[in-house]
């Protein structure tokens, strides 16, 4: 049996990617930017894992560790943030946290 | 030590753990030994400690490389080097992670969120910076960028009631991850690349592969994207004058020089190592960043009224100044970098030192009417003040003048006769809003009467921070020998 | 295209029909009466008073993010114990300083009250 070629993986890890980038620019309310976020992470994940898995590695899978460790952390401290901001203004749209303009 | 952890590694390492070992006790601390408010001095003196056995290891280092006469030591499998470059940077680093230590005391009591939390931040964020310049493996850089953008994110939201705080670490925040999700997909090319993630080993790869490569160029672009924003370039700077303007003033002098300084090495690292063989490619990439940055942030800053943005769109100029001597890629360019870096982090944390001695309960001390005649009201602030504008507009007999010396030199020695003059008339733009500060400061009559703050940890940073912009500026052989030592090859 | 594919497939078409069947039938065969009782919401014979959506209490997005946080943790934790006999009291030592660290950052959400329900 065949296995799936390389570059089927790094085609659908660039797709995510630039699906995560778009939902960034685009969306208004900040959770779901934060979501994109975690969609390019774990865009760049996969790219990590087929090309450790096609150098037969195991350096790609420890740096897939570090980079979910790191998702998480942000992921962590950006909803405490956007917590301290709903606090302080109670809501979470996007163009309404603009009050610092030149 | 076993075969996993050899001397060699601890030694390599154990500023690391110094830094966060009294990081972590510092959190502990708080609430353990020193609960009450007026106990927080402690704690001032606890991360004074901690620095001070962070330098003695890192004077370790330095002896051992110069009484052993080699370049560097490399330990944990290649993937962290001491060479003089690195421990340039920390120097650089300890110096500002204690000059932010001892001015965050009276400013955050001032302000209101005197949290002991900082303290162990800055020592943590300082950790990460210690990976950033002495990393060179893809995984160690991107930890140590992570720990010490983390570490920022907090920092710079920390005034938890104050909207403006709260908006700079959410865009901080954002715009932070998403320049790191860029990064590491950069980083996920360069290791499919080459099959390694340790730098010598892709650039290998790299000079193999030939610059034309269009994964090479995906790498190239996606790692400039996440680099250049750290060092908030254009056009990724929108960050910086936001995070700037609302974070709390130490914590903005702490990102604009340590963060700043953290990433120029990560970048020269990065462009001095595995992209150096597609030079051809990132060198007119980096020149039009480096005019469009000096271009934005000297033009933006004219219309300013609110100092620590104008400081904000004058470092995104400054950043643009140093990329101009990687641009020039010899020698005498890489030797302006660290000069110049150094010089920067002195002089921004002045300027940034001054603002925040400014601040009291009822006003921020930010805007440019508050610092209407201040001559008249605490003349060491404001001669203070001109000696940091007047370095960071580039003048002779101060420390600005020095960096600005050496890079101009390594673009005339290297060509770039167009960037070096296109530099030297932006220095004449900054001229005239720095002066704009001075003239509010000393020919403005003055306003408001209440005294600026003055406490122990104020007057002894700006003192350093005076001293040193000074002292290079007039001295500055021992410290260009000493970059000269620490030359990235 | 491998045959061992072919059963899933079936499975997949049976899966999308079945709703698609017994609900169409069903529209089908029933009367159709609306009236205003009928369609507003279920509350046990209460009126309902309000929307739904009420306000979230913040303590669950706290709760959440200290998941998150510890959930890695134990993440690392699996590589460790894989490898362990390999690693020996080096493993274990290092394991240590690493959940050390962890455990600082408990106390410290612990004393700062994150981790209280009421």
């Amino acid at each position: 049996m065949t296995g799936v070629p390389l570059s089927w993986f790094l085609i659908l890890s660039a797709v995510l990617f630039s699906l995560g980038v778009a939902g960034f620019l685009i969306r208004r309310s900040v959770l779901t930017v934060f979501m994109s976020i975690e969609l390019m992470l774990n865009a760049v994940n996969l790219s990590f894992v087929a090309f450790s898995y096609q150098l037969k590695q195991v350096n790609g899978h420890l740096f897939t560790f570090f980079v979910m460790v790191v998702a998480a952390a942000e992921a962590a401290l950006g909803l405490a943030i956007i917590l301290a901001v709903f606090r302080n203004r109670g809501t979470l749209q996007v163009d309404e946290v603009n009050s610092m303009k030149n | 030590m076993s075969q996993y952890y050899t001397s060699v590694d601890h030694f390599v390492l154990v500023p690391a753990i110094l830094l966060a070992l009294f990081g972590c006790a510092v959190l502990l601390f708080d609430f353990l030994l020193f609960p009450e408010p007026r106990q927080r001095k402690y704690l001032v003196w606890f991360v004074a400690l901690g620095l001070v056995f962070t330098g003695g290891a890192l004077w370790r280092q330095q002896h051992f490389l110069s009484v052993q006469k080699i370049d560097s030591i490399t330990a944990f499998g290649g993937t962290l080097t001491i060479d003089g470059f690195a421990l340039f940077f920390n120097w650089i680093f300890l110096a500002a992670s204690l000059i932010v230590a001892l001015i965050s005391y009276k400013y955050l009591e001032t302000a209101g969120e005197h949290q002991g939390e900082i303290y162990g931040l800055i020592l943590l964020a300082n950790c990460g910076m210690f990976f950033l310049a002495a990393g060179t493996d893809l995984i160690t850089l991107f930890i140590g960028l992570e720990l010490m953008a983390l570490c920022f994110y907090v920092m710079v939201g920390f005034l938890r009631g104050d909207r403006r705080s709260n908006e700079a670490a959410v865009k901080y925040l954002l715009l932070g991850a998403f320049s790191s999700g860029f990064l590491v997909y950069g980083f996920s090319v360069l290791y499919g690349l080459s099959g390694s993630t340790k730098l010598a080993a892709i650039r290998m790869a790299l000079e193999s592969r030939g610059a034309s490569d269009p994964l090479v160029i995906l790498a190239l672009v996606t790692v400039s994207v996440g680099l250049l924003f750290k060092i908030s370039a254009v056009p990724f700077h929108m960050w910086a004058p936001d995070a700037y303007e609302g974070a709390p003033t130490t914590v903005t002098a702490y990102l604009a020089a340590g963060s700043k300084a953290a990433s120029f090495a990560f970048l020269m690292r990065m462009f001095m190592g595995p992209l150096a063989p597609s030079r051809e490619l990132w060198e007119p990439l980096l020149a039009v960043v480096a005019v469009a940055s000096m271009t934005v942030g000297n033009f933006a800053a004219i219309t300013q009224s609110n100092v620590k943005r104008l400081l904000a769109y004058s470092s995104i100029s400054h950043a643009g100044y140093i990329l101009l001597g990687l641009i020039a890629g010899n020698d005498t360019g890489v030797q302006g970098v660290l000069v110049y870096v150094l010089v920067y982090v002195f002089m921004t944390m002045g300027a940034f030192l001054v603002v925040a001695a400014l601040r009291r309960k009822e006003m921020l001390g930010e805007d440019l009417e508050d610092m209407a005649g201040l001559v008249h009201k605490s003349p060491g602030y404001a001669f203070l003040m001109l000696i940091f504008l007047l370095s960071l507009a580039g003048i002779p007999p101060t420390a600005g003048f020095i960096g600005k010396y050496f890079i101009f030199l390594s673009l005339i020695q290297t060509g770039h006769y167009v960037l070096a003059v296109i530099a030297t008339l932006y220095v004449a733009v900054a001229i005239y809003y720095y002066f704009r500060i001075v003239r509010s400061m000393f020919i403005s009559p003055l306003t408001d009467r209440a005294p600026a703050a003055t406490s122990l940890g104020l007057k002894l940073a700006l003192a350093v921070t005076g001293l040193m912009t000074l002292l290079i500026g007039i001295y500055p052989e021992p410290f260009l020998s000493l970059a000269q030592n620490s030359l990235l090859r | 295209m491998p045959e061992g594919y072919l059963p899933i497939f079936i499975y997949l078409i049976c899966a999308i029909l079945f709703p698609i069947v017994l609900l169409g039938l069903a529209k089908l065969v029933r009367p159709s009466l609306p009236g205003q009782v009928k369609s507003e919401a279920y509350e046990c014979g209460i009126q309902a008073a309000s929307n739904a959506r009420g306000r979230y209490t913040v303590r669950f997005y706290i709760i959440a993010i200290l998941f998150v946080i510890f959930d890695v943790e134990t993440i690392f934790l699996y590589p460790w114990a894989v490898r362990h006999q390999k690693l020996g009291w080096f493993g274990v030592a290092e394991v240590t300083v690493f959940l050390l660290i962890l455990i600082v950052g408990y106390i410290w959400a612990y004393r700062k009250g994150a981790l209280e329900w009421v």
